[in-house]
């Protein structure tokens, strides 16, 4: 951000008050709101901020790296004149970066004038383009159940322990346009790459940067970290630097980009602490009344638009405070993003990888990405089955634990293995195996045949005569 | 015309407090700083003015001006609405695209109404007739088949003494002129309408017909009358958007206002690029040609989305007031009551419950009331129905804009998370669903398709509360210990739950069910449970009925058997004679 730098500003010397990240700064005058300060401790050192509030002689200022040294007298702030702007070039892909963007590898700034408002602006509705093309992850529960679409966003909600972060690096392995189910694999422009950590462990970031390593994505990859020992207020502008880049490479470029932000949870924490301090009157849990729209600020830089060739599609992963879906960062995550994919503690513990708990998950665009002329034609009605046999196990394993398994119909039965058969074979795959979205609905088809035929009223009659292949013979 | 009445003296978000208060009214339109960005004056106190702004306020300075413009928040009505796509203060984003690109700046002015385009326009009053407010003028076609009924500004009346021709007019054109006293006044197209102020009306009628939505659970069990208003709550991925979207494409209004407030960009983009190719079954012409869309996605300005709201339900009324049947969409009715608690917050007010203002209550009823079937100033009746979609925090009812919102709602449609898992859609729960509009609508049945379609209800009902209750000793000791005849209850149930009440929207034939398939379904599925149940009584084994091939053929009708050949259930009917009575023989 040496633009910023180089414009310079007024400057004030000596805050009113200090608390926690937060300061006001009085005597300025010409102050903007949402104006970016470089901050001078006593010793020199700098650190940036940005206004949060603006009256006639003060000026409310989020300091990103926290207080920590700041004086009363010591302190000099300078205002920038202008919101908060990062360059954005096409050969930060291959980069790191810290929470703001500023470059962390050792390697020199990007080399560009080209520099955007870290804010962006909103799409507007008549300027997008509907998502309609499937990726193919190689994951079977995701392509088959819960399609991810170009230009989506579609969350992990996870709980700690839980191998969200080898889930989100297998999808970015994988992740190939997808193609008519029978039609040959074309040779697709890859994805680019955009990464966002927030608050998480450091082994974290090293797992993704090796796990992108092996799979020679490295030099497709921008890395925005923001570590758990990092100043928690910088969390607040990672995920939107790491968007500003994205939408550039997208927008600007007709690239593909997949956006990984992990973990939002800790992004969530953070935008309390602020407004904590700034004394707002909290809704849920303290988290502030804006939290939905600010969420939604991050999660609506998704999509494709008309003008352009490339989308973003975001992989947002988010870990439940004690595995609570009805806490407010997945709650409200939930009604911005299309979707969510969600994994179980359950499965997880019965040695399922990756522990995919079918019946919350979801993909709203899937409808439009899948079926005759996207996948097959039969996908639609047979994903529907797979889920409606899978959600009458539950009901069956409820029953069976109380009257015991011997005393269930015969169908009953054929339900329990169709449940086991579904974890075990469906749900199950190695963290290296890519399967192909032929090999999913067989896999599927194989599950349905071992109920009967007459259960299976979400599928066409047509249909049970072509891929049926169960030896039942009534209806 | 717009003056500078003030200057900024504080800023955060979109709230900003200003001195010069005194040459201001409240809920004044202002324009604040340099860019003009849009505001509205919210509180007034001393020298001091509270504005929110509707626009993006980063880089805006105290010190900078604010222009007064005399006018409350208004829209602008006249032909050209309908097919139009608005922002929350009407602004046309079509043409924001075409100005600014793709994304949307700040400071964006247009005309929500286009002043050039021409519209075909006959007159319908003459010279000399006495008129009032809401008096047709004449008509102006607004599609190759709507007619826009120009009316009379409902604050003026007098004698016309001119009239213009029949011919092709802009929205500028003076089309009429009316004489008060000895003034007189050239009347255009095009009239401005204060947002936050219903559109007068002469008296409520009573709401007995129904707002036919060709969805079965809403049209046969929990059905909205016109000039009703329901609310649909639900957790997220419940499906409460395609609800709305099923509505929206399907229900016998002649207007549709949807409002996007708050949610997704994506499902915007949906409903524009997929309503011009989808065909009213009534009009048989393309649904965008009846619809308004609002649009103010989440990421768009959250004050705005306070004021989609109002925008959208001035432009119902004023259809509702030419005669017309509107439905009004609003999804979701949580943003925009979150849209108020974050203005709430950065005034500091006093916060009542969940940081939600204790005008909550008073807003939605505000809302909801602007529902209603009426006689409209010009002799004429028209309606306004309202469907609100409410997202309540992790799913729980009991937050608070759940409960207002069922303090002024009649119609209750419950979604259920546990429904929508298992892919059962609509995932709206039977048993805790209501409408207090059954009694009321149950006459226009009987008279549209001469069937007891209230006594049906009942007895389907009946069997699913059933169903509920059974089913609790079912999940404790098996479905085997349960007498045959309480099994009946529970396959005919399935065939309720599975035949009826489950309705694919993304299938060409079942998307939308006719009123007279939708009571010939019931009368079938009650019908086989009455053959069943003489049978089974007589001792005959419940799997027999089970495996009896119609029951297939049941589940399957509705997207099978398409809205034009609806006789084809009576060959249904006959199958379940003809395989009923071989049973009904053997256990003679």
């Amino acid at each position: 951000m040496s633009e910023a730098t180089v414009l310079g500003g007024q400057e004030v010397v000596g805050v009113g008050r200090i608390e926690g990240p937060i300061m006001v700064v009085e005597g300025a005058s010409n102050v903007s709101y949402d104006e970016v300060v470089e901050i001078q401790d006593v010793r020199g050192d700098t650190r940036r901020g940005r206004v949060l509030e603006v009256g006639e002689g003060f000026a409310v200022v989020q300091v990103f790296a926290g207080s920590t040294g700041l004086s009363i007298d010591g302190t000099r702030v300078r205002f920038l004149g202008n919101t908060l702007h990062m360059p954005v070039a096409e050969e930060m892909l291959g980069r790191i970066f810290d929470g703001l963007g500023t470059p962390i590898d050792g390697g020199p700034e990007p080399l560009t004038d080209v520099y955007r408002d870290v804010n962006g602006q909103p799409i507007n509705p008549t300027a997008r383009i509907y998502p309609r093309d499937y990726i193919q992850t190689g994951i079977s529960t995701i392509d088959g159940v819960n399609t991810l679409l170009r230009g989506q966003k579609l969350p992990l909600f996870s709980g700690a322990g839980m191998p969200h972060d080898q889930l989100a690096a297998q999808i970015v392995r994988q992740a190939t346009l997808g193609r008519v189910a029978g039609a040959p694999q074309t040779e697709g422009e890859e994805f680019a790459i955009v990464f966002a950590a927030m608050g998480v462990k450091n082994d974290v970031a090293d797992y993704f940067r090796k796990s992108f390593t092996e799979s020679g994505a490295l030099t497709r990859v921008a890395m925005f970290l923001n570590l758990a020992d990092d100043p928690p207020v910088e969390r607040i502008v990672t995920p939107r630097a790491a968007l500003t880049l994205a939408e550039y490479l997208a927008y600007d470029l007709g690239k593909h980009v997949l956006v990984v932000l992990t973990d939002m949870t800790n992004y969530g924490e953070a935008l309390r602490q602020i407004s904590n301090v700034r004394g707002e009157v909290p809704s849920r849990k303290g988290y502030p009344g804006y939290l939905y729209s600010d969420l939604a600020s991050l999660y609506e830089r998704t999509g494709r638009i008309r003008t352009s060739e490339g989308s973003i599609t975001q992989i947002p992963i988010l870990t439940m405070p004690n595995d609570d879906m009805t806490h407010p960062m997945p709650d409200l995550t939930g009604y911005i993003t299309e979707g969510q994919i969600v994994l179980g503690r359950e499965l997880y513990y019965a040695g399922v990888y990756p522990p995919v708990t079918v019946l919350p998950s979801l993909s709203r665009l899937m409808k439009d990405g899948i079926g005759k002329g996207r996948t097959r034609d039969d996908h639609p009605r047979w994903g529907a089955q797979l889920y409606a046999g899978y959600a009458k196990t539950q009901d069956i394993r409820a029953l069976a634990s109380v009257i015991g398994e011997e005393e269930l119909s015969e169908v009953d039965q054929k339900y329990l293995k169709f449940g086991r058969a579904f974890e075990r074979e469906f749900v199950n795959q190695a963290f290296t195996e890519n399967r192909t979205i032929e090999r999913t609905l067989e896999i599927g088809w194989k599950l349905l045949s071992m109920l009967p035929k007459g259960e299976l009223t979400r599928v066409t009659l047509d249909e049970i005569k072509q891929y049926y292949k169960g030896d039942d013979a009534s209806s | 015309m717009a003056n500078e009445v003030g200057t900024i003296t504080w800023i955060s978000g979109p709230v900003v407090r200003a001195r010069g208060s005194r040459h201001v009214g409240m809920l004044e339109l202002v324009e604040v700083g340099q860019d003009r960005l849009v505001g509205e004056v919210i509180g007034l106190k001393g020298d001091q003015m509270t504005v929110q702004v509707y626009e993006e306020t980063a880089g805006m300075q105290p010190g900078a001006p604010i222009y007064g413009t005399g006018l409350p928040l208004s829209v602008e009505l006249g032909p050209g609405l309908i097919q139009s796509i608005y922002d929350g203060v009407q602004r046309p984003l079509p043409l924001i695209e075409q100005a600014m690109g793709s994304f949307i700046n700040r400071g964006a002015r247009f005309d929500s109404i286009s002043r050039e385009k021409k519209w075909k326009y006959t007159p319908k009053a003459n010279v000399g007739d006495e008129v009032k407010g809401g008096t047709i003028l004449g008509v102006a076609m607004e599609t190759d088949t709507f007619e826009h009924r120009v009316m009379v500004h409902p604050d003026d009346k007098g004698t016309l003494t001119w009239v213009a021709p029949a011919g092709e007019y802009t929205v500028n054109d003076t089309i009429a002129k009316i004489k008060t006293g000895k003034e007189e006044k050239s009347v255009t197209m095009l009239q401005r309408w204060p947002v936050r102020r219903p559109r007068p009306f002469v008296q409520r009628r009573g709401a007995n017909i129904p707002l036919i939505t060709g969805q079965r659970i809403l049209d046969t069990f929990f059905p909205v009358a016109k000039g009703g208003a329901a609310g649909i709550p639900g957790p997220f991925g419940s499906g409460k958007t395609v609800t709305q979207h099923s509505i929206a494409k399907w229900a016998d209004a002649e207007v549709i206002v949807y409002i996007g407030c708050g949610e997704r960009g994506n499902e915007m983009t949906e409903v524009l690029q997929e309503f011009p190719h989808l065909v009213d079954p009534r009009s048989g012409r393309p649904l965008m040609e009846r619809t308004v869309l609002i649009a103010n996605t989440s990421n768009m300005p959250v004050a705005a989305r306070e004021a989609s709201i109002y925008t959208g339900i001035t432009i119902a009324e004023y259809y509702r007031d030419m005669g017309y049947h509107v439905a009004l969409m609003a999804d979701s009715t949580s943003r925009w009551a979150e849209a108020l608690r974050e203005v709430s917050g950065r005034l500091e007010e006093m916060p009542a419950e969940e940081g939600y203002p204790a005008y909550l209550a008073g807003r939605l009823a505000e809302f909801y009331e602007r529902a209603g079937y009426v006689d409209n100033l010009n002799g004429s009746q028209g309606s306004v129905s309202i469907v609100g979609a409410v997202s309540p925090p992790g799913g729980d009812f009991s937050e608070p804009v759940t409960q207002h919102t069922k303090r002024f709602i009649r119609c209750f449609w419950a979604l259920d998370k546990s429904l929508a898992s298992a892919r059962h859609f609509p995932a709206i729960n039977w048993l805790d669903s209501y409408s207090e509009y059954i009694e009321d609508v149950g006459n226009w049945w009987r008279e549209k398709t001469g069937k007891d379609w209230l006594a049906m209800r009942t007895k389907a009902m009946e069997l699913l509360s059933e169903e509920a209750r059974l089913s609790q000793i079912v999940k404790l000791v098996g479905p085997d210990a349960l007498p045959y005849a309480e099994r009946m209850v529970l396959e005919t149930s399935r065939l309720i739950r599975e035949g009826i009440l489950q309705q694919n929207a993304t299938d060409s034939v079942d998307a939308y069910s006719s009123v007279e398939k939708q009571i010939r379904l019931l009368e079938l599925v009650l019908y086989f449970h009455e053959r069943g149940m003489a049978i089974v009584k007589r001792g005959a084994p419940i799997n027999l009925i089970h495996d009896l091939p119609v029951v297939d053929t049941i589940i399957r009708a509705k997207s099978s058997v398409t809205n034009e050949e609806i006789n084809k259930l009576d060959d249904i009917q006959k199958m379940i004679d003809q395989q009923m009575g071989q049973l009904d023989a053997e256990y003679r």
